[in-house]
């Protein structure tokens, strides 16, 4: 169905749409998944929105310093993770969190990392959006320098084909990602190594408030995977089944040891960066219009009409759900209790040092003589 | 027990590690057929195939970057990086990826790698091919850096900071590699990371130093001897985490203390030294702490031995704080 190359531009460079914003699907596709399966895409893509909505007024109200919204880009993140298996590594970006939801990470505990308390799994160290899990799937910690985790996944992934297993890493990534350092390192390798790697670039449209055609000279960023003898192709991000097919055709690839693949998604990220950014100041408006009528929920919500899986009311009480999970979440979060100040000093190193050792010995008794050190208003400009 | 060079025991420590564990991968730039451009991995490919020896494009950050990755899937990967003058492009990679893995994971994601890598002046190799940045990564909570002067410490750290579950940039003195020659044992052994060795006992003043820094304290303290001052040398060994209390008790011991680097000095590793025997030992203190180190200015070339401090330098500071 993809047609992904590694020489012929027009392949690479045509856009893949298996289901259109009429919710029709190309040629009679069918995705050949149990209701259920089609019913958990929908909830995923909701509670991802859902996820954003809470976030938004927490962050308004200064619960929680700093959110990432991923309104528009929905599908890209559920396609491309229903297409991997739980063993597969995932390098996300921080706008990719939608991947953990849908393999089972529990929303609570993404909470806990967005106030950075005591059950965070990663000990309240990082700022909100920067998640870490092992369980059930391997989704790396995230970094806020981009295109670093690209070279990252194809060591992962390496590492996998050395042994003879057949796991693939995914590395996720934006348009703005594809002009680091670690883009072009990565590409280098992967294509040498025939790494089973499955690049995922979200072409959202801009970089903070760098829009694409400002980004690169190319014709697009699929395309790019040519020069690095990478196969690519392009796919239309806002609709889920291509996004999942793509990605299950470029990790089988992989499996198979054949190497990697680019895949662009084109999508458009709707929100803003942040919560702390305006992108009415630099995104026009008719742009967003015209965005609007893609929506990947809304046309998912008709190909599941057509098959008698949702009306209205049921839309209704998926998005009550969704944000009733949420907001529970996001109270057991609010409840629980800061890190203790003792993980300032660990996990360095597997070992305390002597000299970290001492220093946390004395800011401890710091503390007993002279009181808590002050907290700032948390405030993030971003 | 062979009598070895340093680099052959790096070598010989490589070829240990990979015959005692399958996961232990060595790669990086020419590393593979050429055995590296000093032929500190020569052979290696050899004995253990491409899959485990074996080269990269070249590219620092996607050689640090993918390792990375393979320390997190299970591989103990040792990644050379040709020059140190040429790890900068993976700075990002080091400094806020392999270093802060463990941290910014609440321990879920570790990075157990080695990078290996020549450092110093001394082969007329000008400012890309001689420089000593031990203290931008000993800047990096999270990293180890490690740095022998011996053919014994060379192998014996070297499989210690390969046995380690933390990230350690092992730097090598090239001006050593084949210029000291030392007996290493056969089998695989470990000098424990974090201790500092007694080059010398003395009485009179103390010196640090490390790298290839340690035979040029030597001679001076040599020549120290013949004036009557007993020179006290410590070689540190690993800079990061330093052995502490080992300084602070080898600087009480004299009272008068010179720390010797080749890097430059503003902000470098000598003034660390001198300020942890400042807020440690100060009321021991017979005399000002002084550095001798590279100047404050790139590296040049030409002119390498008036930039890279030689005996004559290091005495001059020795007799200052002896005669204080």
């Amino acid at each position: 169905m993809m047609q992904p190359s590694t020489t012929d531009p027009a392949k690479i460079t045509a856009m893949h749409t298996i289901l259109n914003s009429a919710g029709e699907t190309t040629d009679g596709y069918d995705p050949g998944l149990p209701d259920e399966e089609l019913l958990h895409y929908y909830r995923s893509m909701k509670l991802v929105r859902a996820f954003d909505d809470i976030c938004l007024k927490l962050q308004r109200s200064g619960r929680i310093g700093f959110s990432i919204p991923n309104l528009g880009i929905e599908a890209c993140q559920i396609g491309a993770a229903s297409a991997l298996r739980k063993d597969d590594w995932f390098f996300p970006s921080y706008r990719d969190f939608g991947m953990a939801l849908y393999h089972g990470v529990k929303a609570v505990d993404m909470m806990h990392n967005m106030f950075g308390n005591a059950h965070d799994s990663a000990k309240g160290r990082q700022m909100p959006v920067h998640f870490s899990f092992t369980d059930p799937i391997k989704f790396a910690s995230i970094s806020s320098p981009l295109g670093t985790q690209l070279p990252q996944a194809v060591g992962a992934a390496h590492a996998a084909k050395l042994r003879g297993e057949d796991t693939v890493a995914l590395a996720s990534f934006g348009d703005g990602g594809t002009s680091t350092l670690g883009f072009h390192s990565a590409l280098t390798f992967a294509g040498v190594w025939k790494s089973p790697v499955v690049f995922l670039c979200q072409n959202n449209g801009y970089a903070i408030s760098l829009p694409a055609h400002e980004q690169t000279a190319s014709d697009g960023y699929a395309i790019k995977g040519m020069a690095y003898g990478v196969r690519a192709v392009t796919v239309d991000g806002n609709d889920v089944f291509a996004m999942r097919e793509a990605t299950l055709e470029a990790a089988a690839y992989a499996r198979a040891g054949d190497g990697p693949t680019l895949i662009e998604a084109v999508t458009f990220r709707m929100g803003g960066h942040s919560t702390s950014d305006d992108p009415s100041t630099y995104v026009p408006k008719e742009v967003v219009d015209e965005w609007a009528q893609k929506d990947p929920i809304d046309r998912f919500e008709k190909f599941l009409a057509a098959r008698g899986l949702w009306d209205a009311a049921k839309g209704e009480a998926t998005t009550a759900e969704c944000l009733a999970e949420i907001d529970a979440a996001a109270k057991e979060a609010a409840a629980t209790a800061p890190p203790k100040l003792e993980t300032i000093f660990s996990d360095v190193y597997e070992e305390i040092p002597a000299h970290i050792r001492k220093q946390g010995e004395a800011s401890f008794e710091l503390q007993k003589r002279l009181g808590e050190a002050a907290a700032g208003d948390g405030a993030f400009p971003l | 027990m062979a009598i070895q060079t340093l680099i052959g025991a790096v070598n010989d420590g490589l070829r240990t590690a990979m015959r005692a564990d399958e996961s232990v991968l060595m790669f990086g730039e020419d590393v593979g057929l050429k055995g590296g451009v000093f032929l500190a991995t020569g052979g290696l490919q050899e004995e253990f195939g491409k899959e485990r020896c074996f080269d990269t494009p070249l590219s620092e950050d996607g050689i640090i970057g993918a390792a990375i990755g393979m320390a997190m899937n299970g591989m103990k990967p040792i990644a050379e990086i040709q020059f140190q003058d040429f790890i900068f492009p993976a700075f990002d990679q080091i400094v806020s990826e392999a270093a802060k893995l463990r941290y910014r994971s609440g321990g879920q994601y570790t990075a157990p790698m080695v990078i290996r890598t020549p450092y110093g002046g001394g082969i007329r190799g000008g400012l890309y091919h001689s420089q000593s940045g031990e203290a931008y990564f000993c800047h990096t909570p999270g990293m180890k850096v490690v740095i022998p002067s011996t053919p014994y410490d060379a192998k014996g750290l070297l499989l210690a900071s390969i046995a380690d579950p933390d990230p350690v940039l092992f730097m090598e003195p090239k001006a050593l590699y084949r210029s000291v020659k030392g007996e290493v044992p056969e089998d695989y052994y470990t000098v424990d990371l974090s201790t500092t060795r007694t080059v010398l006992e003395g009485e009179d003043v103390t010196v640090f130093c490390y790298g290839a820094m340690v035979p040029v304290v030597e001679k001076a303290a040599a020549q120290a001897a013949e004036k009557g001052i007993s020179v006290h040398v410590v070689d540190l060994r690993t800079l990061l985490p330093l052995d502490e209390d080992g300084v602070i008790e080898a600087a009480k011991k004299t009272g008068r203390v010179v720390t010797v680097t080749e890097a430059p000095r503003f902000c470098g590793y000598a003034g660390e030294i001198s300020a942890i025997v400042a807020e440690n030992a100060i009321e021991y203190m017979e005399a000002p702490v002084l550095r001798v180190t590279g100047f404050d200015t790139p590296f040049p070339n030409t002119l390498e031995h008036h930039y890279l401090p030689d005996a004559r330098r290091v005495i001059d500071a020795i007799e200052k704080v002896y005669s204080f």
